[in-house]
This record gives C-alpha cells, sequence and structure tokens, in this order.
C-alpha cells in the first residue's frame, strides 16, 4: 500500500533521515516508533508532501506520489492527522467533517454562490455523510459545539473523524493517543480497530508502547534518522538494539 | 560638465535618501528578529522625530540640541508604550489579529499627531545651515553630510551593540532561540522591549535628521515606513549591512528613476521594487549565506 | 423552525427592511447618506470574503475601488459607449489584474502580505494621481453620465438608492449563500489552519487566488456605480485611507459576517455624517476601534450580538424547563 524507497531528508547541516526503506501492507496497523528526534513527524511530513525529500521516492498503491503537492493527496486516498491537533477551531465539529468531504464534492463558487440545484444536493450529500462519520467515532452529540471549545481528546477524535470523511485508502496518525487518559487511549484502540476493519490502512506514530504494541500488526523502528528494524511486536521487543536505543546511547 | 553634475546630484540626493531608508529599515529589522513580527508603526516612529523635533523648537522656543534630545526621548517612549499596550498582550493572539493591532496603532499615532499638529507641513531648520559646499562641482548641502554621518555612526554602534556587548548578544540569542535563551537566565520579554526602544529611537533619529530636507507632516510616516520596509526586505530582514546596501540602492534607483524616467512616479519606484523583490527573492539580494539574523 | 428557515426568514426581513426605507425617508438627505451605506456595504462584503472567511489581509482594496470608478469614467466620458457594458468591462479588468497579481501576492503570508497589498494600493493611487491626461489627476474627473434604464434616469437619491441597495442585496445574499457552502467551509479552514485543509484536499492557493478575484470584481463594480451617481471622481477617495476605512469596517462588524460587514459600513458611514467630533477625529477613531475591537471583541459587533443573543436564549430556555 505504502512504500518509502531510500527516503533521505537534509536539512542544512542536519541529516533528519537517512536512506529510509520501508512498506505497509495494505489493510495492516503499522506503528513507527523511536526515541525523539528520530524523525517520524519529519517522515510524515514527507509522505504527505509538507516536506520534499533530499532523495528517495514515495509510492502509494504503486504510484510515484514523491513530488505530488499535499492537496493532491487526500483525493488518492492519503490523508493524516497532526501532533498538535489541527482542528478549525471556527467553525462547528460538524463543518470540520465536512471539510473532510472537499475532494468528494466538486461546486465551484459559481454554483455554491448561486445555489444550483447540483449544489444543494450535493450539500445534503456532504452532511449526511458527515453525520455518518461523526456517528462512527461517537461524537454525533458535538455535532454543533465550535471545535475550539473541545476537550483535547475530543479534538483529537475530531481530527480523525475528519480524516475518515475523506474516504481513504491509508490513514497517518501522529501520536494520537499524546495526551490521552488510559480511557481515552483503550477507546482510540478500539475505533483504530473499527477503522481497519472498514478497509482502511493505518499507520501511526506513537509512543505509547503499550497501545503500539498491543494493537499493531508490525512495527518499524527508527532512530537518529535510520531505520533500525521492522518486525511484529514481539520481534521488536526483543530485540538488543532497539533497547539500546531507547536506554541506553538514543 | 552640466549632465556629470546632474548625475551626481541625483547620485547624492539618491544615496541620502537610502541611507535614511537603511536607517528606517533596521528598525524594522530589530524588531522582526527579535519578536518575528513587522512593527507597522515604524513609519510612525520616524515621523515622530521631525515633528516633536520642531515642536521643541518652534512651540516651546527650545534650542536645537535639546529639542533633538527631547524629540528622540518622547518617540522612544511612545514606542516602549506601544510594546506595553499593543504588543505584549498580545502575544498569544492569531497573527492576523496582531496584524490589524499594529496597524490599527500606527493610525492611532497618526491621527493624534494629526490632531496635535494639524495636517501643514513644516520645515526643520537645517543644523549647520543652509550653505551649499561645491565639491567636484556640485553642490552638497550640510544637512546630507549629517546624514551620512548619523548613519555610519548608528551602523558602527550596531555593530559594536550587537556583537561585543552583553546584552546585544543577548538580544542576539532571543532572536535565535527565546526559549534557549529564557533558560540561560536571559529575560525574554525585556529584549523585545529594548527592540522596540532602539527602533523607535533610530527611528526617530532619522526622522529629525532628514526632516530639513523633506518637509515633515503627520503622514510622512506611511510613505517612509513602506521605503525603509523595501529596504529591509532587499537587504533580507538584516540589521547590518545588508539593509545598509538595500536602502542604499533603492535610495539610488529611485533619483535615477525620478530624474531620468519621471519624477511623478517617483514614489511608485519604491514600491513596484517592493513587490518585485517580495515576488522573486522574499529573502532579499544581499541576506548572507549562513543564518545571521541579527 | 429549521436553521434553513430562521435564516432565509432573516434575510427576507433584511431586504425587505431595506427596500421599504424610502417610504419613511421621504425626500431626507438621509436618503443619501444611505445610499452610500449601500456603497461601503458592497465594498466591506467584498473584502469580508477575503479578509474575513480566507483571512488574508488586504490593505489596498481601495485600488479595485478606484479601477472600476475610473475605468467607467474615462471610457463613458471620452467614448460614448454603453456604461453599463463598461461597468462589466470594468469589472472583468479588475478581475483580471486581481488574478494575474494574485498568485504571486497571496503566496506572501501575514504582514508581508499586508505590506505587499499597501504598496500595490499606493501604486495604483500614483497612477490615478499622474495619469492625467486620463485621469484628470488630483483635481478629478467630472462630467461623468449618469446611469439610465430606458428613461429613468439615476440622478436622484430615491433611484440612486434603490439601484445601490438591490445589487447590493443580490451581492450579500450571493455572499452568504457562498459562506454556508463547501466554498465558504473551505476558505475558513485556509484561514484556521492553511495546513490541515491542503491535508484535506483543499488548493489554498488557488482558492485565494479564486477568492481575490470575487473580491476584486466586486469592488470595481462598486466603484463604477460610485463614479456615475457621484458624476465626479478624484483620486483621494481611492488611497490608503479609505482602505484603511473598510478594513475597519470588517472588523468592527464582524471578520466572516456579512451581515456585520453591513453593520460595519452603516456605522462608519452614518457616524461621520452626524457626529462632527467623528469626521475631525476620523483617523484616531478607526485606529482605536481597530485596536479595541481585536482585543476585546475579536467577533465584531454581529459576535457581541450573537452572543448576548444566546445567552438570553439559554436563560430563557432555563427559566421554561424550570417551569415544565
Amino acid at each position: 500500500m505504502l512504500r518509502l524507497n531510500s527516503i533521505t531528508k537534509i536539512f542544512g547541516g542536519l541529516t533528519a533521515l537517512e536512506n529510509v526503506t520501508l512498506s505497509v501492507a495494505g489493510g495492516s496497523i503499522t506503528g513507527i516508533i523511536g526515541p525523539n528526534g528520530a524523525g517520524k513527524t519529519t517522515l510524515f511530513n514527507i509522505i504527505t508532501g509538507l516536506y520534499t525529500q533530499t532523495s528517495g521516492d514515495v509510492y502509494l498503491g504503486g504510484k510515484n506520489i514523491s513530488l505530488f503537492a499535499p492537496e493532491s493527496l487526500a483525493s488518492l486516498g492519503l490523508v493524516r492527522t497532526f501532533q498538535n491537533v489541527e482542528l478549525f477551531g471556527q467553525m462547528t465539529v460538524l463543518e470540520n467533517v465536512m471539510v473532510g468531504l472537499h475532494t468528494k464534492s466538486r461546486s465551484g463558487i459559481f454554483s455554491c454562490a448561486f445555489k444550483m440545484p447540483g449544489q444543494i444536493k450535493e450539500e445534503r450529500y456532504i452532511k449526511k455523510k458527515s453525520l455518518q462519520w461523526l456517528e462512527f467515532t461517537g461524537m454525533v452529540y458535538l455535532a454543533d459545539i465550535k471545535a475550539g471549545n473541545l476537550s483535547f481528546g475530543k479534538g483529537r477524535l475530531l481530527e480523525i473523524s475528519r480524516a475518515l470523511a475523506v474516504e481513504p485508502r491509508i490513514i497517518l496518525m501522529d501520536e494520537p493517543a499524546a495526551g490521552l487518559n488510559s480511557r481515552e487511549t483503550a477507546e482510540l484502540a478500539g475505533l483504530i480497530h473499527r477503522i481497519r476493519e472498514s478497509g482502511i490502512t493505518v499507520v501511526l506514530v506513537e509512543h505509547d508502547m503499550e497501545l503500539v504494541m498491543d494493537i499493531c500488526d508490525s512495527i518499524i523502528v527508527l532512530n537518529l534518522g535510520k531505520k533500525l528494524m521492522e518486525g511484529t511486536p514481539r520481534e521488536v521487543q526483543e530485540n538488543p538494539t532497539v533497547i539500546s536505543a531507547y536506554l541506553g546511547d538514543g | 560638465m552640466n549632465s556629470f553634475r546632474q548625475l551626481f546630484q541625483y547620485i547624492l540626493s539618491g544615496l541620502s535618501n537610502g541611507a535614511i531608508y537603511a536607517l528606517i529599515g533596521f528598525g524594522f529589522a530589530i524588531i522582526h528578529n527579535a519578536t518575528g513580527i513587522i512593527n507597522f508603526a515604524q513609519g510612525e516612529f520616524v515621523m515622530l522625530g521631525g515633528m516633536l523635533a520642531l515642536f521643541f523648537l518652534t512651540i516651546l522656543k527650545l534650542p536645537l540640541v535639546p529639542s533633538i534630545v527631547l524629540a528622540i526621548l518622547v518617540s522612544t517612549i511612545v514606542g516602549m508604550s506601544f510594546e506595553r499596550l499593543a504588543i505584549r498582550p498580545l502575544k498569544n493572539a492569531k497573527p492576523l489579529n496582531l496584524i490589524i493591532i499594529t496597524i490599527g496603532a500606527s493610525i492611532f499615532i497618526r491621527g493624534m499627531a494629526m490632531l496635535i499638529w494639524g495636517k501643514d507641513t513644516h520645515a526643520l531648520p537645517a543644523f549647520s545651515g543652509n550653505d551649499p559646499l561645491y565639491i567636484a562641482g556640485a553642490t552638497i548641502l550640510p544637512q546630507h553630510l549629517w546624514i551620512f554621518a548619523l548613519t555610519i555612526l548608528i551602523i558602527i554602534a550596531s555593530r559594536i551593540f550587537f556583537n561585543y556587548s552583553l546584552v546585544g548578544k543577548a538580544m542576539r540569542a532571543c532572536a535565535y532561540n527565546p526559549q534557549a535563551a529564557s533558560l540561560v537566565g536571559i529575560d525574554v520579554k525585556i529584549m523585545v522591549l529594548l527592540s522596540f526602544v532602539i527602533s523607535s529611537a533610530i527611528g526617530s533619529m532619522a526622522g529629525i535628521i532628514i526632516a530639513p530636507l523633506t518637509m515633515t507632516s503627520y503622514d510622512v510616516g506611511i510613505m517612509l515606513g513602506l521605503k525603509g520596509f523595501c529596504a529591509v526586505i532587499i537587504g533580507g530582514m538584516s540589521s547590518g549591512l545588508g539593509t545598509v546596501l538595500g536602502g542604499l540602492l533603492l535610495g539610488l534607483l529611485e533619483a535615477l528613476g525620478a530624474g531620468f524616467i519621471s519624477a511623478s512616479y517617483k514614489d511608485a519606484i519604491a514600491f513596484i521594487i517592493l513587490l518585485v523583490i517580495l515576488f522573486i527573492r522574499p529573502e532579499g539580494l544581499f541576506k548572507k549565506k549562513e543564518t545571521e539574523r541579527v | 423552525m429549521t436553521k434553513e428557515k430562521r435564516q432565509i426568514i432573516i434575510f427576507l426581513v433584511f431586504a425587505l427592511a431595506i427596500l421599504i426605507t424610502p417610504f419613511f425617508l421621504q425626500g431626507s438627505y438621509f436618503l443619501n447618506v444611505l445610499v452610500f451605506v449601500g456603497i461601503n456595504t458592497m465594498l466591506a462584503v467584498a473584502l469580508n470574503l477575503l479578509l474575513g472567511y480566507a483571512g488574508q489581509i488586504s490593505l489596498g482594496h481601495a485600488a479595485f475601488f478606484g479601477l472600476g470608478a475610473y475605468i467607467s469614467s474615462i471610457l463613458t466620458t471620452r467614448f460614448s459607449l454603453d456604461p453599463w457594458l463598461i461597468i462589466i468591462l470594468a469589472a472583468v479588468c479588475a478581475a483580471a489584474l486581481a488574478f494575474a497579481i494574485g498568485f504571486p501576492i497571496l503566496k506572501l503570508k501575514g504582514h508581508y502580505l499586508a505590506m505587499a497589498t499597501l504598496g500595490l494600493g499606493i501604486i495604483m493611487y500614483i497612477v490615478f494621481n499622474e495619469t492625467v491626461g486620463w485621469t484628470g489627476g488630483p483635481s478629478g474627473l467630472s462630467g461623468i453620465p449618469n446611469l439610465h434604464i430606458g428613461s429613468w434616469i439615476f440622478d436622484n437619491d430615491l433611484y440612486n438608492y434603490y439601484l445601490i441597495w438591490i445589487i447590493t442585496i443580490i451581492v450579500m445574499l450571493l455572499s452568504i449563500n457562498l459562506s454556508r457552502s463547501r466554498i465558504g467551509r473551505a476558505l475558513r479552514a485556509i484561514h484556521d489552519s492553511e495546513v490541515a485543509a491542503r491535508v484535506m484536499g483543499v488548493n489554498a492557493q488557488i482558492l485565494k487566488v479564486q477568492i481575490f478575484t470575487v473580491s476584486a470584481l466586486i469592488s470595481s463594480v462598486a466603484g463604477s456605480l460610485y463614479a456615475h451617481i457621484m458624476s465626479f471622481i478624484s483620486p483621494v477617495s481611492f488611497g490608503f485611507n479609505f482602505s484603511v476605512e473598510l478594513v475597519t469596517m470588517v472588523v468592527v462588524g464582524g471578520l466572516g459576517s456579512i451581515y456585520g460587514s453591513f453593520l460595519g459600513a452603516a456605522i462608519l458611514t452614518i457616524l461621520p455624517e452626524f457626529l462632527r467630533v467623528f469626521r475631525d477625529l476620523d483617523i484616531v477613531i478607526y485606529g482605536l476601534m481597530l485596536i479595541l475591537m481585536t482585543m476585546f471583541m475579536p467577533g465584531g459587533l454581529i459576535g457581541g450580538i450573537q452572543s448576548i443573543a444566546e445567552n438570553a436564549y439559554t436563560k430563557l430556555k432555563g427559566k421554561t424547563n424550570s417551569n415544565a
């Protein structure tokens, strides 16, 4: 589903990522872990086109998306959430999710301003679908709340709901469990399972080891910009280099 | 050699205007490097310098030097109040709101000037008289010499301050990394205040020194501010040589354009240059390779 | 009552109020003031689309207003062409300019965008002032013909009132529709978090340019109408001060609220007419308004009214619940 080939990213004098090659199987839940500064968010930014890699390629479902602009990736089925939850704070919860359906709709300035029949129909579709996604994540009762007023955990959930509205093939989550208490984290784990069950591949960058080991089929470990290893949770837990990266010289 | 003399006049006035633009540009750079914002009111400090000096000189009948000193002092106080009242409380505001507030504040200052001093233009008397000097067959007014002298002085002073004094180095540290700076005991808030103090002081000096040559009135701030901004953009936001070169270049192009192409479009030249630079090379023409931000 | 129904009723009430107002103001000077409220509302709404929704600051919007005014004036005084056609032509020109300059200028963010639009506005002002052969320079351009439809000539306050307000009401309606649509949400998304908007597939760059173009087009139409109503224009109406006035109208009324733009335009047009103090202190007051509004009432007056209404509504609901 997603394949990175020799991705290298150099910022000025700093090599953030060096020759990272990895692949994510369709329908899997894959975790990317590593100590702070390992380059995990940089990797996400490169995949989603917010940074341009210094060298290397990114393939989505076999298609080379290395130089694609971020806005073209949603329609190709790639979406992400952010570490610092990037909500549209001034809009309601429902409106946030409706933006997720931007690529599933087409009305332009003219049709919207003049309320053409096609646009009216499309708008009804967008609203219906958005409410369905809010049901999926259990947030329908918050639909008309201003997004900026949500609690942190609910804000996270909203970001995921919005990303799901894109109906992606693959969703990248950047530290979705950060700042969540154990109950919220358990609910998140359940949600991620349900997302996978609906056919969406999930990749998450995480620091919460319990969550990662619990739900991931496969884990990729990064350290100092390089890939240390790729394997099942058990393999990763037992690998001495991973252990020393976290505890020792990492 | 009439045309040579004319060319020399253009170049001279271009360079002296350019020096002023450079000084105003310094003000932008210092505040931007310390806080990340563009001080919309910078032009108004320039205006205040000239207008206040005029006020002290002609209304309060003080002698020249105290008038100048007081003008710089009052402008600086205005600058500090601006920072305290409009900037500091809004450190965490949305960027758009911060912009609107700085615009509002600069308009407010301009409006107050209009209320207090009316809309007339005034001329500040030249510092050392109006007798021109003749050099190489061209006329240089003494005021021009004052302008160049002040500019050189400020460049040297800022070099010394930012590179060799403890406070100056502390300000540079804040510009690079405010969090790290505060961890080593530098009070970032004071540094921000200081950047406004320095910028408003330099701005008002620039306004005082150019006032004898160009008239001053309550609304010179907009144009001068924009041109100073243009200078600092060309110079890559440096508070050093880059902005000086930027200002001089701008002044020269403006004067030559006014002389040889059209005098009435003189002001438009600066803004066209501004737009072109912002579109094509927003990091400036003279930015050094290494990230020298202060 | 559904939200949509309520919104439609509010709009109809508003439009009706505007349309019947002249009957209560027979031949009054106030009618003339309201014509200008209409023009300023059109301009404020146009600016709000860019500033309030997309969050892009423009300090040079008077330039497009002026462009429409001058193109209409010059072409109708020098060549006797159909004024209505020229309004459209001028609008297309303004739109083309906005489109061309929009791409590079809207790549800039924050203060840089503000400075660039300020520079653009000043360049246009200088052009208006200096191309004396075409524009009449600082002394202005006079003899601009009034518009007419058949035998109805728009040379009096009553006709002008309806001319301006019918168009303004249409512009408001279209803008309200736009704001409540996919495009409106995309614009507000860009304002709140451009990066997240892009990740959701919103092409921020193109949308910003598109809305900039629409905004310029509306402003140009307002300018053309202004010229035909006044019969005389001069560059001083199209300079930096007016651009600032427009921004103040939008901010005071409420960024992102179309009705707010009406409120802001009304206040800033009416008050200077009747409060001498306002007129003399105008710049100071605009500066203060911008500062105080942004600090204490970022939602503008509309935002303030809305929260009062919401508080009253919840108190009322609470009372009826406890009674039930």
